[in-house]
């Protein structure tokens, strides 16, 4: 995909509206810089919306393992929320991350992994998330987290 | 890697030592460009150059917290090696970061961690990460960290 030209600011509200008309996730994932370097993408396969952080070399963080890099589960858990609330909520721009608290449960193996998060609280002002990410068995998570953010 | 990988006194060798350590065995460090930029006698600093890639949102080109999450969780690990004086088994148990303001587009992101108590199974790290001022924070962070002993 192109890159946006300098000028020309990115409407995510714009990019919302046509995910929902043809349920073409990439239009989002690949507009923001950050998730297309690492390889995120959401997906609708099982009839639930799933985050996944493709594998890649260069998400490893300790080679010895090889594991891959916490900073990247967190970066995937994260937009595993951000992706829930702009696809879930009226949210029209990027939500703001006020806090996030990481639990890294185990080593990521050198293969993809998932994601999803599930809103437990919506307010007026603040959005509370849980986050799971797996890689195998759904039951035996890699990571997980709190997060909250501020909506406009 | 070898636990009895002693650091050397120098400081200026020590951080070679860290920065060859994170090319060669933190790929992931390496495709963001992190390097380490001062040591302290249990803290470290480490910097983020500024990069299109990392940006979060495309409207305002602010950073994506999981870059600034990145680059906390390496220099807090990173910390704690200089806490131990050594390379070690580590893992990161859990990491909270508060998002204190926005990271400024363009500008290089610096990150300072202190691991303030080592017992002998866990660290316990706290981190700033700022652009240069590190008395106006854009996230402060608290870390554990589990010391696998080989």
């Amino acid at each position: 995909m192109e890159s946006t030209p300098p000028g020309t600011p990115t409407r995510i509200a714009d990019i919302l509206r046509q995910v929902r008309q043809t349920g073409d996730y990439r239009l989002l994932t690949e507009v923001i810089p950050y998730t297309r370097f690492l390889g995120i993408g959401v997906e609708n396969t099982t009839g639930e919306v799933l985050c996944r952080m493709r594998y890649a070399p260069m998400l490893i963080g300790n080679s010895a393992i090889p594991a891959l890099h916490g900073g990247t589960l967190g970066a995937l858990l994260e937009s595993a929320a951000i992706f829930e609330l702009l696809l879930r909520t009226q949210e029209e721009r990027v939500p703001k991350i006020i806090s996030i608290t990481v639990d890294f449960l185990r080593s990521g193996r050198p293969q993809d992994t998932l994601a999803k998060a599930t809103i437990t609280r919506l307010g007026r002002r603040v959005a509370n998330l849980q986050v799971q990410a797996w890689q195998e068995d759904r039951g035996k998570p890699i990571a997980s987290a709190n997060a909250l953010f501020l909506l406009s | 890697m070898a636990s009895d990988d002693t650091f050397p006194q120098d400081k200026q060798q020590m951080m070679e030592n860290i920065n060859r350590f994170m090319s060669d065995s933190i790929p992931h460090n390496h495709e963001l460009g992190l390097s380490v930029v001062e040591l302290g006698a249990a803290d470290v600093t480490m910097r983020l150059p500024y990069s299109e890639k990392l940006v979060g949102n495309p409207e305002t080109g602010v950073w994506h917290g999981g870059a600034v999450t990145t680059l906390i969780d390496s220099t807090c690990g990173i910390a704690v090696f200089v806490k131990l004086a050594r390379l070690a088994r580590i893992a990161t148990l859990d990491l909270r970061i508060d998002y204190l303001h926005p990271a400024t587009p363009g500008k290089d992101l610096l990150a300072r961690a202190e691991c303030y108590k080592l017992t002998r199974a866990v660290a316990f790290v706290r981190a700033l990460a700022h652009h240069g001022d590190v008395d106006n924070p854009v996230a402060s962070a608290q870390g554990t960290f589990i010391i696998v002993e080989d």
